[in-house]
């Protein structure tokens, strides 16, 4: 059984979690955002040609066309 | 555990006030750091063409709302759950079988396909080994794993067949093992119910993210329970919570109508998601295979297409009656996913 319901806990109780985390965060390490953002485009352009659903795919390659229909050579 | 670090004298008004004092550190932290913004890095990036993207399947079935639903890593089958009054349908399209369970919010396939976990208004979470055999009866073989002590909100196997991982309206998320039932971890620091969480890609690492009412998103480890960071800046619930790609940064989808994507590195948002044309909440996220798509579905029954790099709506995919309750995206990529309280799922590709 999880430790605690969120219930349980007193506003006084949830301010000291609070408290204690944001001491956590104050001091960790970060990237520069430019840095961040240009991995993350680097990494999209890497990957954009093979993802289906942004360059499209023929119709008859389509693995979910609809089945069915006549041709007629 | 809740008594840790209470100092003689503190109130609750100095304890706000020492966290007010803080929050602003941490912003101005985060401030040093941030000398851009995504849209910007990609100004010069191609802009997308239309998608050619539209309902491929639509699966009927259920007979009431359907809350949630997930891929088998084989790419054909799915899981889908619904709500109705008395009882609820689990149901896997191939097989065609309702599953024993009820009240169901959260479903999920195991990775070896065998089994799909279940967990919701019943305050727990359980296995069903799935059979071919139709005749089998899978009631009796139903095993309860998690027990919280509010409803289970989101679900999902860890990389085997043999943990999971749940969110709860309890205020908590909890790692157990699935043979034995035991709880291996629990992750305290919500002040709300926690309505979604996912897992950081594989190759990541042993981390996942949650997200609740109390619009806060946090970033875990698996293995201590610690909460790495955490990220406030929505105006409302946080509905959904979902991992980029790349494991480096996750986006959330809000009641406040707006989705946002944070990166963990620079530990900040890097976009909002969002148009005065759209009032409604978001409900439910996720990525394309490059990570250059984020699809959004809404409250106003339609699902939004959005450029995560330049921060605009490049489609929006109409169809669904009702309010959609969650988009997946298929392993292979080829195809989103839609459950929706129209009753219905879709397909499209």
């Amino acid at each position: 059984m999880p430790v605690i319901n969120i219930d349980d806990l007193t506003d006084k109780d949830k301010a000291v979690m609070e408290v204690n985390q944001l001491k956590l965060e104050v001091k960790l390490e970060r990237w520069l955002t430019s840095k961040c953002c240009e991995e993350m485009k680097d990494y999209i352009q890497a990957g954009e040609e093979d993802d289906i659903l942004v360059k499209g795919i023929p119709e008859d390659k389509n693995p979910f066309k609809e089945k069915g229909g006549c041709v007629i050579c | 555990m809740a008594c840790q670090g209470l100092q003689k004298g503190e109130t609750l008004a100095s304890l706000k006030t020492e966290s007010d004092g803080l929050k602003k550190k941490l912003e101005v932290e985060r401030g040093k750091l941030n000398d851009v913004e995504l849209h910007q890095v990609a100004e010069k990036t191609e802009v997308l063409g239309a998608l050619s993207i539209k309902t491929r399947r639509v699966l009927k079935g259920h007979g009431a709302k359907v809350l949630c639903m997930d891929w088998c890593k084989d790419k054909r089958r799915l899981v889908s759950s619904s709500q109705v009054r008395t009882s609820t349908d689990l149901w896997t399209r191939e097989h065609g079988v309702s599953l024993p369970c009820t009240w169901v919010m959260a479903c999920a396939y195991a990775p070896s396909g065998c089994a799909v976990a279940c967990g919701g208004l019943d305050n727990k979470c359980s296995v069903i080994p799935l059979s071919l055999d139709k005749d089998e009866n899978l009631a009796a073989k139903k095993k309860s794993v998690a027990m919280h002590t509010n409803y289970v909100s989101g679900c999902t196997f860890t990389n085997s067949d043999m943990q999971m991982l749940t969110s709860s309206g309890d205020g908590t998320c909890a790692l157990w093992d699935v043979e034995s039932g035991q709880l291996l971890q629990s992750f305290h620091g919500h002040t709300a119910d926690v309505l979604s969480l996912d897992l950081a890609p594989s190759e990541t690492g042993n981390t996942f993210v949650s997200g609740g009412c109390d619009r806060k998103a946090n970033v875990w480890d698996m293995r201590s329970g610690q909460n790495i960071q955490s990220f406030e800046s929505h105006e409302s619930d946080i509905n959904c919570v979902k991992y980029y790609p790349s494991g480096d940064a996750f986006a959330s989808a809000s009641d406040d109508a707006t989705c946002r994507f944070y990166d963990l590195r620079a530990d900040r948002e890097v976009a909002v998601y969002q148009k005065d044309s759209i009032v409604f909440g978001a409900s439910t996220v996720d990525f394309s295979l490059s990570g250059r798509l984020l699809f959004a579905g809404y409250n106003d029954y339609t699902i939004n297409a959005w450029d995560v790099l330049k921060g605009n709506r490049v489609s929006i995919l109409f169809g669904h009656e009702n309010r959609v309750s969650r988009v997946k995206l298929s392993p292979d990529g080829t195809a989103i996913c839609s459950a929706s309280w129209d009753n219905t799922l879709r397909i499209w590709a």
